[in-house]
């Protein structure tokens, strides 16, 4: 049976606007779509970049109207390191699983250069993990904890004059991993004339330098003014507090001094409230987006253009991820054939060499044995040669023993027969002449 | 686990008046505005609803759809004038629509099946409805495993497929049993007695619990899926629609006069037959269903379990052959890696 798929309208062909003739009830789908949400309830992660005992730890728990755990971190880290802590909090319906990340140690080292590193470390870890999970055959992203930073605040000192380099560097490296909303902290520091200026100088300096914080959405028009309003007043400048002192005849945030109080949440004192605002009120769902959209999309395409996937190659021909990763796994298993190949000849030869190895030392040990032996047998027959002198001596000692005992013997018998013996011996002298002669001379 | 007091605030955004007035703002941090932000992203980027519509030829298919969505969406009123004959075939049409109640827009997509069922030999007649599911599914695999992936991937699967089963009062025939068999592993199945007018209300309860015996020994899974369930809330309610399924429905376009008032309805002899009247069809549980409560939960049953399910298979066909689709860069490798790891004690 032939089969015939008809063609799909493209989009911009055969879309109608239709009018409804009454009503069908899509538009409780907002709803629909926010009750899954509330029921799964929604991450939200936050990074307080800042150094030691600038008020990051007071400022998380202003925020959330709550006090998180946590020791002020002691000044004598020898590196930055990162520490995140999770709480689920609720209101009402909406449960909320909050990270906080604290950067522990950031601005105590002498040498600060490599500040920056474990925090874009850690910001990446979060995206690989992610991505990681999105790569697997079986995942479950809709049930997975969503560790990706959703906001950096980035912590300025209240100085007055400028951004120190320290933060424009780490600010630098932070602005296309992460959304970066600057604040100043311990804003009750500084006087409201020079505030001004300061946050003037602040925005003029990260201009400049070309760094991207996170611009407050102004597409939607219910939101649009009161971004536009308030990023006005960027960065915010903070006071955080968590005693509260009476004012009047209620009990508010505030912080005490002898020339007065500081009240947290009067606009006319601090930012706090504005922050509270574009952070939590109005933005949250937008910085998650995001973070989703942009720097988790740009942390994948670099991530898998790194390991060397393509989408099109230089001459424009669509590259599927299938033929790339083809290629790349046909030359992996290549090489991997070509190790297994150079071990197996090194394995190889190994074994040839130890055993030529072994039969030179057997070699020599068979030389050695020979030697030995002949050595032992030269020394035999020495031995034996001796031996035989040794015999032969005792045999003539025993000979010559013999003799003389006769000779006792014949001589003690016949003494008199000495002179004859004498005259026997002498005589053959004697009749020889030329045996006379010696004598004759005498 | 910290929780602060909450004190719902009644009007979420405080003024923005320089002084802290009356309100008692201790407690309140302000968390649940996250759900409006949703809500009006939400309205923003849109919905997109692809639903499908499966059966015999006469069945008020088309008829069916243009009711549920109170316009003229399907195919037929689409080309007035195209000469309706038995196709040879089984052809698939969709045709799309936008739109828009109350400011929230959508792109719905309806997808015709004609010619189902309707030869002789209807042998293979779910395979062109097969493949063109499984089609949606590679073509939303393919855009998301790109480098340069769009922000917001068009989404062409089917999310809901609503089976037509015609009103013999008996109990599902063969063909029935194995389209629903097929297609309940794929995508989210929704039968309904069509043109159910014809059945009394004792014929249509006979009807319909042989129709769910039938289902049930042949281990059918419709929508909602027992499995899906999530917590108990979700298993009460969907309880209460499994205890009914499958609707029993009448479809017009119709408007007649009945105790002065104008009601959708088809007009015989012997009296109106109210559409939207849940005492003589259940058209309204229908609507309600897809529409109302469901939608949304269809969409995700379709990108979380169906989507998933296939993208499991598709890559784990594509890593035994080494070829085709492969987006498991990172797990592939990490399986080899090992295989080198343990070849290197040697």
């Amino acid at each position: 049976m032939s089969v015939a798929v008809g063609s799909k309208p493209s989009q911009s062909e055969d879309l109608r606007n239709l009018t409804l003739s009454g009503h069908v009830g899509f538009d409780s789908l907002p709803d629909q779509l926010v009750n899954k949400s509330t029921t799964q309830g929604f991450c939200f992660n936050i990074l307080c970049v800042g150094e030691t005992g600038i008020g990051k730890s007071t400022l998380m728990d202003t925020l959330f109207n709550t006090k998180f755990e946590g020791d002020p971190a002691s000044h004598n880290e020898p590196g930055v390191r990162l520490k995140a802590q999770s709480y689920e909090l609720q209101e009402s319906n909406v449960r909320l699983k909050l990270t906080t990340v604290d950067t522990v140690g950031f601005g105590d080292q002498i040498n600060k250069e490599d500040s920056y590193k474990p925090i874009v470390e850690y910001i990446d870890a979060q995206f690989e993990a992610y991505l990681q999970e999105e790569l697997k055959i079986k995942r479950s992203l809709f049930n997975y904890h969503d560790s990706r930073i959703h906001a950096c605040l980035y912590f300025i000192a209240p100085t007055g004059h400028s951004l120190k380099s320290l933060d424009l560097v780490t600010m630098k490296k932070l602005d296309s991993k992460v959304n970066i909303i600057p604040i100043i902290a311990k804003a009750d520091t500084i006087a409201k004339n020079e505030l001004h200026k300061f946050k003037s100088k602040i925005m003029s300096e990260l201009v400049s330098n070309g760094v991207q914080i996170y611009q407050f959405p102004t597409d939607e028009e219910t939101v649009a003014e009161i971004n536009a309003t308030m990023s006005v007043h960027l960065p915010f400048a903070v006071v955080g507090s968590t005693e509260e002192v009476k004012i009047g005849n209620k009990m508010a945030k505030a912080r005490q001094y002898p020339w007065g109080v500081v009240q947290v949440e009067n606009e006319n004192h601090c930012d706090f409230v504005k922050l509270r605002e574009m952070l939590i009120r109005v933005n949250m769902e937008d910085l998650r987006e995001q973070t989703h959209s942009r720097h988790y999309e740009l942390y994948r395409r670099c991530k898998l253009e790194e390991m060397g996937f393509k989408d099109t190659d230089p001459d424009c021909k669509p590259f599927s991820l299938q033929e790339t990763y083809e290629a790349k796994r046909n030359e992996f298993l290549g090489e991997l054939q070509k190790k297994e190949e150079e071990m197996r000849q090194m394995f190889v030869m190994r074994v040839k060499e130890k055993e030529t190895e072994l039969k030179e030392a057997e070699k020599e040990l068979h030389e050695k044995f020979d030697r030995l032996k002949k050595t032992h047998q030269d020394e035999k027959k020495k031995l034996e040669d001796k031996k035989k002198e040794i015999e032969d001596e005792v045999g003539a000692f025993s000979k010559k023993k013999a003799a003389v005992q006769l000779l006792q013997a014949q001589q003690a018998g016949s003494q008199s027969t000495k002179k004859d013996k004498d005259k026997k011996k002498f005589l053959p002298f004697l009749k020889h002449p030329k045996t006379w002669r010696p004598l004759l001379t005498l | 686990m910290a929780e602060p007091q909450s004190k719902p605030d009644p009007d979420p955004e405080p003024k923005t008046e320089a002084t802290v007035t009356g309100q008692d703002l201790f407690g309140y941090v302000g968390i649940e505005s996250v759900l409006d932000q949703m809500k009006r992203k939400a309205v923003k980027t849109g919905f997109e609803f692809n639903i499908m519509v499966v059966g015999q030829s006469g069945l008020g298919k088309s008829t069916l759809v243009n009711t549920l969505f109170k316009s003229k969406v399907s195919r037929k009123s689409c080309n007035p004038s195209f000469e309706e004959g038995i196709s040879k075939t089984v052809n698939l049409q969709s045709i799309s629509h936008v739109i828009e109640e109350k400011g929230v827009k959508m792109k719905l997509t309806v997808i015709d099946t004609p010619g189902f069922g309707d030869q002789i030999n209807n042998l293979n007649c779910w395979e062109p409805i097969m493949k063109y599911i499984n089609e949606q599914y590679e073509k939303y695999l393919k855009e998301e495993i790109n480098i340069n992936r769009k922000r917001k991937i068009p989404d062409t699967r089917v999310h809901c497929c609503v089976y037509f089963v015609p009103p013999t009062g008996h109990c599902l025939r063969p063909l029935d049993l194995e389209f629903m068999k097929r297609l309940g592993k794929v995508v989210s199945v929704v039968p309904v007695i069509a043109k159910s007018d014809t059945l009394t209300l004792d014929e249509r309860q006979r009807f319909k619990e042989r129709i769910r015996q039938d289902l049930w020994t042949n281990g059918i899974k419709v929508y909602p899926q027992k499995e899906y369930d999530e917590d108990a809330e979700d298993r009460i309610l969907n309880d209460k629609i499994r205890e009914k399924i499958p609707f029993a429905v009448v479809g017009t376009d119709k408007e007649h006069q009945v105790n002065g008032k104008n009601v959708l309805g088809r007009k015989t002899n012997w009296g109106v037959i109210e559409v939207e009247n849940v005492a003589h069809c259940e058209f309204a549980n229908l609507r309600d269903l897809l529409i109302r409560s469901h939608l949304q939960d269809l969409k995700d049953v379709t990108h979380n379990i169906h989507y998933e399910t296939y993208r499991v298979r598709r890559l784990n066909e594509s890593n035994l052959n080494g070829i085709g689709l492969s987006a498991s860069p990172l797990a592939s490798m990490n399986g080899t890696a090992v295989r080198k790891e343990s070849e290197s004690n040697l």
